[in-house]
């Protein structure tokens, strides 16, 4: 055995990098049918040489022992992971992705064979060792793949924990919390710091808790629920839990919470006659 | 030892805590408060803890306490100023401070007191004692 694997592996792809270009691209293609508008044309031909070149290099410049750290192999990583990147923004699914790698195998194998000949323990050896080393590579695009989705995960949730906690001022001295989504622990620490921030701020002395927008309300949502209240009126502000669905009174009630502590109006409009109520002020008509 | 200042204003106390509080200075605050209720026969208690940052559960307790013990002396307990990071830590430590009220300043604090003093229209007493 003359040669090892990685150079009779540089060697086919060498000889015959245009053939296994066209296979491999139109494999891709095949496999992608359903989502060619995804991709821009042309888009897959380029990657798929700049991928292939780089593989070549790679496999001429040095050992292949040590795929994740050599730094011989570092642009050929740059490139999966540029790859499964925007693959994962464009919206491909993760088997799509993993497509971009493994469907390489048939046509380098099949140019391996064409190279080796009739040397069937070379072969075995050189179909093993490619085999091996595509496998890793379609690993590590799928890792990438898969950091880029939970990236854009945590982003979303932040947005989202943001987005959904405005304090708005009703009236003089009366504060209006419109809570939409899923309460859970980290975002009632952000709602209630918020809430008790704008209750210094404008010294409002009511404050409306909306829970119009609260999916459910389970035993862990309502004791987030009366943390709050309990913590703004040790500040001297008094809470008005408002927006109340039957649904949710009704598993209130079956779940055994108290609110009997906390005003309850069904509707913000109820609350907000409250509020007007208790700081001495009323709504009245106009005279004709 | 730091001393907490308390002053009188009509039949109310006021005591502004501007320190930090220990300890020995929360229990000498609440020994002087009793007595100084006793002595001017207040009928109502407030306490400033706008510059307070940190509180602990022995604080939180205390100003329970203080409450209660006003409360059998016939005064009323107002706390006022607290900060939102205070009003959180009570809240997460489970002391809700449930005899004490509170207002936000201490203008909205006395205004309190001086409806509670009205409310109770039994006790011609204290009715030659507003303002």
């Amino acid at each position: 055995m003359a040669d090892s694997m990685p150079q009779v592996l540089a060697r086919a792809l060498h000889g015959e990098s245009s053939a296994i270009l066209q296979a491999w691209t139109s494999q891709q293609e095949h496999d992608l049918s359903l989502r060619n508008n995804l991709l821009k044309p042309g888009e897959l031909q380029k990657q798929s040489q700049q991928l292939l070149d780089a593989l070549s290099q790679a496999l001429k410049d040095g050992p292949a022992d040590d795929f994740s750290t050599s730094t011989t192999w570092e642009p050929v990583r740059d490139l999966l992971s540029r790859t499964s990147r925007s693959r994962a923004k464009q919206g491909f699914t993760p088997s799509e992705t993993a497509t971009v790698v493994m469907s390489m195998k048939r046509p380098l194998l099949a140019s391996l064979q064409r190279q080796v000949g009739d040397d069937s323990s070379t072969l075995n050896e050189a179909t093993w060792w490619t085999t091996d080393l595509l496998d890793r590579l379609a690993l590590f695009t799928m890792e990438t793949y898969q950091k880029e989705r939970e990236e854009v995960i945590v982003r979303q949730q932040q947005e989202l924990s943001e987005l959904s906690t405005p304090v708005v001022q009703l009236w003089e001295g009366i504060l209006a919390l419109p809570l939409i989504g899923t309460l859970d622990s980290a975002r009632t620490q952000v709602v209630m710091e918020s809430l008790l921030q704008a209750i210094v701020d404008t010294g409002s002395a009511i404050a409306i808790i909306d829970i119009t927008g609260v999916p459910l309300v389970d035993t862990l949502v309502a004791q987030h629920l009366l943390k709050t209240v309990a913590a703004a009126r040790l500040m001297g502000a008094d809470c008005i839990i408002s927006g109340i669905r039957p649904q949710i009174a009704q598993t209130i009630v079956h779940l055994g919470v108290e609110l009997t502590d906390v005003i309850t109006k069904a509707t913000l409009a109820d609350a907000f006659a409250v509020a007007l109520g208790r700081t001495g002020k009323a709504v009245v008509a106009k005279k004709q | 030892m730091e001393r907490i200042p308390i002053l009188k204003l009509g039949n109310c106390l006021i005591a502004p805590i501007q320190v930090d509080m220990d300890d020995s200075t929360a229990i000498a605050l609440q020994e002087e408060l009793t007595q100084q209720i006793v002595k001017h026969r207040a009928k109502g208690v407030l306490i400033d803890i706008s510059s307070l940052d940190v509180v602990d559960s022995f604080i939180g307790r205390m100003l329970a306490n203080t409450a209660a013990m006003a409360r059998v002396l016939d005064a009323d307990t107002v706390v006022v100023g607290m900060q939102p990071s205070v009003a959180i830590t009570l809240v997460e430590l489970g002391l809700s401070l449930k005899g004490v009220r509170s207002a936000l300043n201490v203008e909205k604090g006395m205004e309190l007191l001086r409806r509670a003093d009205e409310e109770p229209a039994a006790e011609p007493a204290n009715a030659d004692d507003e303002k």
